[in-house]
């Protein structure tokens, strides 16, 4: 699996998100979801959103299928894809892209199929509502991809409730429903945190399976960096609503400007290096959306606050030779080099020397 | 499925039994009770009490005239004591008016309030929400007797538009016989409306938030297809509990007070008139008339609760 370079297919980038804000008025004032996320996906890519509980990543996902609309709701902001705008579409134009151009998978496989309907039909009714298929042809297709998920029995196991599966064997269908109008997009919001860990990895590896089949992008919204190791191409990480920092794989794994993402990184646990005494975290709690803090949103929790980060960072490239590595830090770039600790060679990122040259 | 059936002809017989033991006791520890006294007319003289009583059997001790009359409710021998006619011949007849009126109503307030409930969960906090939940309280703060009486008074005898009261026979003339039940049906429905539409209003509500609803939508359904198949049915399940109670009561007489004001000739009015002259024989039949239909339409829901929800279907 090759490393795509982001958003700049030679065909242009499949989706085009550009400086989206979501917010909700509340009873406890206006949240601010996502407050200006702008990001390119090119066919086949895999982009991972990282981020806390609370981030904005979800959401901002589910916007991009008009899945948070709601009389509270208000966006800005413009999202394209294959140069259709999706955040002021009509429900017309977003039911037509909905599961058969951009199709997603929920993290609670426990919940998010009806518990009255078969598997099967709840399939069926997707592929028949956007292609004119006879009943058993689309039958046929149910079949199959339940087979290809990894469904044993997939012929009798069509005809089965929800309530029949597990929790893994529940998000396997999830997947094949997701797949079932082969979309060129496929989101992923937090697809295995519902999951037992022994699940985790086979989930994932389904996914990644049906992406090379199928050669569909895919948005991975996780919490969990360790998650994304093995399968993004590129990582956005978001906190408070806003991308903090973007970029390759290699470049956010071995290189990370943001003091956030060191936090993150540092909070993986990794089975091949002796254990801490303590499992490490990041200090303090993300803000609420409802009330964030001026400057960089991160700076409350910062270890090396300084005056410059009342002030907001934009999101720029700011590391010599890794032009397509954006983020959100005023610290100059040899200086996060050198206060960057995440305990090297215990746990997260190897240690500095790792940086690629 | 046969232990099921079994189960339930069981608690059939049992309910069947104790409301016919407790009604029969109840009538004869009344105060004025004594249906030889009603039956010798003003002046009795004594001898000819003391005959009735052998005739009838009233000095029998209790358990013995209570299977006595049981035995006549399952011969179709029992006569009433204040008209001398046979129950089971009086009954025969206004059991299909009786029918006509319950099924023909409940069709009416199912289709009502399942159409309100959903509208109203749909506009929830709207203008038309609100206005539609003041006729539902309004529907259901109604006595049938008080809109029963002013839909004669008006629409049968002011404006003529409908007949006042009465019953024609369907295969006499389909269309009297749906001319004559369109107020009856109105005025049972109106309660059953508001209260169905109430409840089916916050069970949408309820399953609206519910996550495959979210995902029908990103299956890209239509919003009425989603509401449809997703929403709606979800929904009704627990309203079909309630309906199986309340339709088993009017289909088993219960609808006393609709019945009286169209002058109906139904099961129910004629449970009305025999409780007015103590007359047990007629209530005691009407009484296990009605918990037959109650335990039969409890049975049917739960029929009906398993294909509905496959989580309780039968093993």
């Amino acid at each position: 699996m090759s490393s795509r370079p982001g958003g700049a297919g030679t065909a242009g980038p499949l989706l085009t998100v550009d400086d989206l804000h979501v917010s909700f008025a509340t009873e406890d004032g206006v949240v601010q979801a996502v407050d200006g996320v702008s990001f390119e996906l090119a066919a086949g890519e895999v982009l991972a959103v990282v981020g806390e509980s609370g981030s904005g990543k979800s959401v901002m996902a589910m916007t991009l299928m008009g899945l948070t609309r709601s009389p509270n709701a208000r966006f800005e902001g413009k999202a394209f894809y294959k140069g259709a705008e999706l955040v002021e579409a009509s429900e017309d134009e977003l039911r037509a892209v909905r599961a058969a151009e951009i199709a997603i998978i929920f993290q609670d496989p426990m919940t998010s199929l009806n518990p009255v309907q078969r598997i099967g039909k709840q399939i069926i009714e997707q592929i028949q509502e956007h292609e004119a298929l006879p009943d058993q042809q689309a039958l046929e297709r149910a079949v199959e991809l339940l087979e290809r998920v990894g469904i044993p029995r997939a012929r009798e196991r069509v005809d089965s409730y929800p309530f029949e599966f597990s929790g893994g064997m529940r998000q396997r269908v999830m997947i094949a429903l997701a797949m079932s109008c082969d979309p060129s997009i496929l989101i992923a919001d937090e697809p295995t945190t519902a999951l037992d860990v022994t699940i985790q990895a086979q989930i994932l590896e389904r996914i990644r399976e049906l992406r090379e089949q199928t050669g569909a992008a895919v948005i991975l919204v996780t919490h969990d960096l360790g998650v994304v190791a093995d399968i993004a191409d590129r990582i956005a990480v978001m906190y408070a609503g806003r991308i903090v920092e973007q970029g390759t794989l290699d470049q956010i794994f071995y290189d990370p400007q943001h003091p956030y993402t060191w936090g993150l990184l540092g909070s993986i646990m990794r089975v091949d290096k002796p254990r801490p005494q303590r499992l490490p975290a990041i200090a303090g709690l993300p803000p609420s959306l409802a009330d964030r803090p001026e400057g960089c949103h991160f700076r409350p929790r910062c270890p090396h606050e300084f005056a410059e980060c009342r002030k907001v960072p934009p999101l720029t490239s700011r590391v010599e030779g890794q032009p397509d590595h954006f983020d959100r830090c005023w610290l100059p770039v040899d200086q996060k080099r050198d206060k960057r600790e995440v305990l090297p060679g215990v746990i997260g990122l190897d240690s500095k020397e790792a940086a690629p040259a | 499925m046969g232990r099921f059936v079994v189960r339930r002809v069981v608690q059939m017989l049992i309910v069947m039994f104790a409301v016919s033991v407790l009604t029969f006791l109840i009538f004869n520890v009344l105060p004025g009770g004594d249906p030889a006294l009603r039956m010798a007319g003003r002046n009795p003289d004594p001898s000819q009490l003391k005959r009735i009583r052998a005739d009838w059997g009233f000095n029998d001790p209790v358990y013995v005239q209570y299977f006595k009359t049981m035995g006549q409710v399952f011969s179709g021998d029992l006569i009433s004591y204040s008209t001398q006619q046979n129950v089971w011949q009086e009954l025969k007849g206004r059991i299909p008016r009786t029918f006509a009126l319950a099924i023909g109503a409940t069709i009416m307030w199912m289709v009502f309030a399942t159409a309100l409930g959903l509208y109203t969960a749909i506009k929830a906090g709207k203008f038309a929400d609100r206005f539609l939940t003041i006729i539902a309280l309004i529907g259901i703060s109604m006595p049938v007797f008080w809109i029963g009486a002013l839909m004669n008074y008006y629409l049968g005898f002011k404006l003529g538009w409908f007949p006042n009261g009465g019953y024609v026979p369907f295969f006499d003339d389909p269309w009297q016989w749906f001319y004559h039940l369109v107020m009856p049906w109105t005025a049972l429905s109106l309660l059953f409306i508001g209260v169905y539409s109430r409840i089916l209003r916050s069970n949408v509500l309820d399953t609206i938030n519910e996550d495959y609803v979210r995902t029908a939508r990103a299956k890209g359904l239509t919003e009425r297809r989603v509401l449809i198949n997703h929403v709606l049915r979800n929904s009704l399940i627990p309203v079909v509990t309630l309906w199986g109670l309340d339709f088993g009561a009017v289909v088993g007489g219960g609808a006393i007070l609709t019945e009286t004001v169209f002058e109906l000739q139904g099961v129910g009015q004629y449970a009305a008139e025999s409780i007015g002259q103590l007359d047990v024989p007629p209530v005691l039949f009407v009484t296990i008339f009605g918990a037959f239909f109650i335990v039969l339409l409890n049975t049917v829901v739960d029929v009906l609760y398993a294909a509905l929800d496959p989580r309780v279907r039968l093993s």
